[in-house]
């Protein structure tokens, strides 16, 4: 059985929370469905919350890497956020640093991200 | 026996692996033990994920197979051991397989290799025609 991860939007942000340990069927119909809900809705901004991942494999991994590729070629910036300390160790001993994709700690720190705020350098100052 | 382990086979349960829920399941299996384990979060995490990229590599590269997990015991230490099992294909050249990138299907790479350093115990047997047989254990530090 395939469960599909709904995708929400707020403004022109959509938003996905993978809230469940998906099987790798499921993670396809997300790239999908998010690229299609990308080009209905015109939105200029994904985030993807993986706060409640308790692993990130490679097969994770690479989709959520394509994914960041797909929405930018669809005018849509991607940014993942919650990530697991341990899961960030983890991902970096198997080998996938996920050098393409933008990351922030927090929801609130990833919308602010894309809306152009940069809480980073916010942070510093 | 080889004296090293304390804990007999038989009690390690096994999962057929035949499906991509399949694969769900050993992961929750392996996250089930890790935790009796007590291992650290970072190592269920790096167990759990080792698990998974084999179980997957069990399912598309070795056409299903089962794996055999259990609770295991080596001077007073505990770990997890899983090992994941198939007749499939085999794997011709053990060592280019375990070199970070390469890759018989269409994934990075990194299964075989990404497991092996996650791992405290890698072994991996396999012969062309006969199947491969992949086992890793992570020991409470």
């Amino acid at each position: 059985m395939t469960e599909r991860i709904p995708v929400l939007k707020i403004g022109d942000v959509l938003l996905v929370s993978i809230q469940t340990d998906l099987e790798d069927q499921s993670v396809m119909n997300l790239q999908e469905d998010l690229a299609a809900r990308i080009v209905e809705t015109g939105a200029h901004g994904v985030v993807i919350d993986i706060t409640a991942l308790e692993i990130v494999d490679s097969f994770v991994g690479r989709m959520l890497a394509t994914t960041a590729a797909i929405s930018r070629m669809l005018d849509a910036e991607t940014v993942l956020v919650g990530m697991r300390p341990a899961v960030a160790i983890t991902l970096v001993e198997l080998g996938l640093s996920l050098g393409g994709v933008r990351t922030a700690l927090s929801l609130e720190k990833g919308l602010a991200l894309l809306a152009g705020a940069d809480p980073v350098r916010a942070d510093r100052a | 026996m080889n004296g090293q382990s304390v804990t007999a086979e038989e009690e390690f349960s096994t999962l057929p692996i035949t499906t991509n829920d399949d694969v769900v399941r050993a992961r929750q299996l392996v996250r089930a033990l890790a935790q009796q384990a007590k291992l650290s979060l970072v190592d269920q995490t790096k167990l759990i994920t080792a698990a998974s990229e084999l179980a997957r590599n069990t399912l598309v590269h070795g056409g299903g197979g089962v794996m055999r997990s259990g609770l295991v015991e080596r001077g007073g230490r505990r770990g997890v051991t899983a090992r994941f099992e198939d007749s499939g294909p085999g794997i011709p050249d053990l060592d280019l397989a375990l070199t970070d990138g390469w890759t018989s299907g269409n994934g990075m790479g990194l299964g075989l290799s990404g497991a092996r350093r996650l791992t405290d115990d890698f072994t991996l047997a396999s012969k062309p025609g006969a199947g491969t047989t992949v086992s890793i254990t992570k020991w409470v530090r």
